[in-house]
């Protein structure tokens, strides 16, 4: 059963191993803990795969003499735990036999997350934090610009008695209203095509609010050169043609 | 308050800029006083000083030396006796451009209304009056109408309308008919002095316009910052 990103169809074979696998169904969103999307085989294919050697690896090991590793029964025991019984003894315990290895449920959690999705989540990071200082210096030209734009009229409102939080209020409304556009426009984009992304894309409602939260703060910042030169300008520019 | 009183009174006015050899001597000692009621024109050629004087009475330019007062309320005395310049022009000067300067991406109901609600009145409150004014000046019909779709006559219009909105008793307009022609320039300046009348206000006009001279109780003359008749 193959998850229909893989883009495999039924009937279609793949070699996986020694084995090759007919592909007799498909299912949606089955993946990894990555986000790539996921083939399910049967248990014993999968413990298989996991320990023998394709033939031409097999052949090179033979050859040095090398005994062939027979396949495991069992790969995990998966253990419930009694209500207040000690995780750690427990683990403690099965780590005595060399060739076990035993781990708590945040043990597992913190493995999977630092292997896979924490260099992920750096990497995305990155990404984001350059996005994000480039939509700041996008963003603050185009409100430098529109504010260079209405020296005119910031200086008309200064002259008949607007005090300057009026012109920052207008000025930082213009900046937000940019960003929330952004956001908006991002989002909508995001939902629309996220389902033809190779990978799966989760996008929480609370990350939805933190990036619009971070979007505010860039527009706000972005928009100090703005404010700075409405704030410079002479009242006296609104008067003469 | 009452027509009569002196609502502006410039004694002693100076104002030069740069100094040295780069000194320009803008205004020299100009004495000035207008009462409510009066509608006076500022002539002179160019660099007489008549913007210079026009934007120290505006409380936009601190004179060199000399004595302002505005409706009673000395403001310069060797330094601004008020900290709060923006506020004085707020509740006692209304302003009038040659370019009209009406806000673009506001309609000239919000164009008038925006002084009303800089001053502190309600939403409601400054509409009607917004409303009252552009009626009054004959562009009631054009309220929800944007600047750019207003003719020169009417966003000069809007924009009397803007400068008395709060009742200022000072009206201070820098070539306000520069944009109109001869029969509209004469409608503009009737309505002007018709409102001063009505307001218990004066008006300040900078002007080379010759058509409307009539239309003032006095023409004050500068010439290389003197004040030579009046």
């Amino acid at each position: 059963m193959a998850d229909r990103k893989t883009g495999l169809l039924p009937g279609e074979t793949i070699r996986l191993g020694r084995d090759r696998f007919t592909v007799v169904g498909l299912v949606e969103g089955a993946m990894n803990s990555g986000g790539d999307p996921a083939v399910y085989v049967t248990l014993a294919d999968a413990m298989a795969l996991q320990t023998e050697l394709d033939p031409a690896a097999q052949r090179v090991q033979t050859a040095r003499g090398a005994v062939s590793v027979k396949s495991a029964s069992v790969a995990t025991i998966i253990a419930r735990m009694s209500p207040g019984a000690d995780v750690d003894l427990l683990t403690a315990t099965v780590r005595q036999w060399k060739h076990l290895a035993a781990m708590t449920q945040v043990e597992q959690e913190e493995l999977l997350l630092a292997s896979v999705v924490d260099k992920a989540r750096r990497q995305i990071g990155l990404f984001l934090g350059i996005l994000l200082s480039v939509s700041a210096v996008v963003i603050a030209l185009i409100i430098y610009t529109m504010t260079m734009e209405k020296l005119k009229q910031i200086a008309t409102l200064k002259l008949i008695g607007a005090p300057d939080r009026t012109i920052i209020a207008l000025i930082v409304q213009q900046a937000l209203i940019l960003g929330a556009s952004g956001w908006g426009i991002g989002l909508i984009l995001i939902l629309a095509v996220k389902d033809y992304f190779p990978r799966r894309v989760v996008l929480e409602p609370f990350n939805v609010m933190v990036l619009a939260g971070i979007i505010a703060a860039v527009c706000l910042l972005s928009s100090a050169l703005g404010v700075r030169a409405a704030i410079k300008v002479d009242p006296a520019t609104a008067l003469g043609s | 308050m009452a027509l009569g009183d002196i609502l502006i009174e410039v004694s002693n006015v100076a104002k030069h800029f740069g100094e040295g050899e780069t000194r320009v001597d803008a205004l020299r000692a100009v004495d000035l006083t207008v009462r409510a009621g009066e509608v006076v024109a500022l002539l002179g050629p160019s660099g007489s000083g008549k913007t210079t004087l026009l934007n120290i009475i505006g409380c936009i330019l601190a004179p060199s030396a000399g004595r302002v007062a505005l409706d009673g309320e000395p403001v310069f005395d060797g330094r601004w006796l008020r900290r709060d310049l923006r506020r004085l022009r707020l509740d006692k000067i209304g302003f009038i451009f040659q370019a009209h300067n009406l806000l673009p991406f506001l309609t000239a109901e919000e164009n008038v209304s925006v002084v009303l609600d800089l001053v502190g009145w309600s939403a409601d409150k400054g509409r009607a009056r917004a409303r009252e004014l552009l009626t009054y000046l004959e562009v009631g019909h054009r309220a929800t109408v944007k600047p750019a779709l207003l003719s020169g006559g009417e966003a000069q219009r809007v924009a009397i309308a803007r400068a008395l909105a709060n009742r200022p008793r000072i009206i201070l307009a820098d070539e306000p008919t520069a944009a109109l022609d001869g029969a509209r320039a004469g409608l503009v300046m009737d309505l002007m002095r018709k409102l001063a009348v009505e307001q218990e206000a004066c008006i300040v006009t900078v002007t080379h316009d010759e058509k409307i001279f009539d239309r003032f109780d006095r023409l004050i003359h500068l010439r290389d910052g003197h004040l030579v008749s009046a």
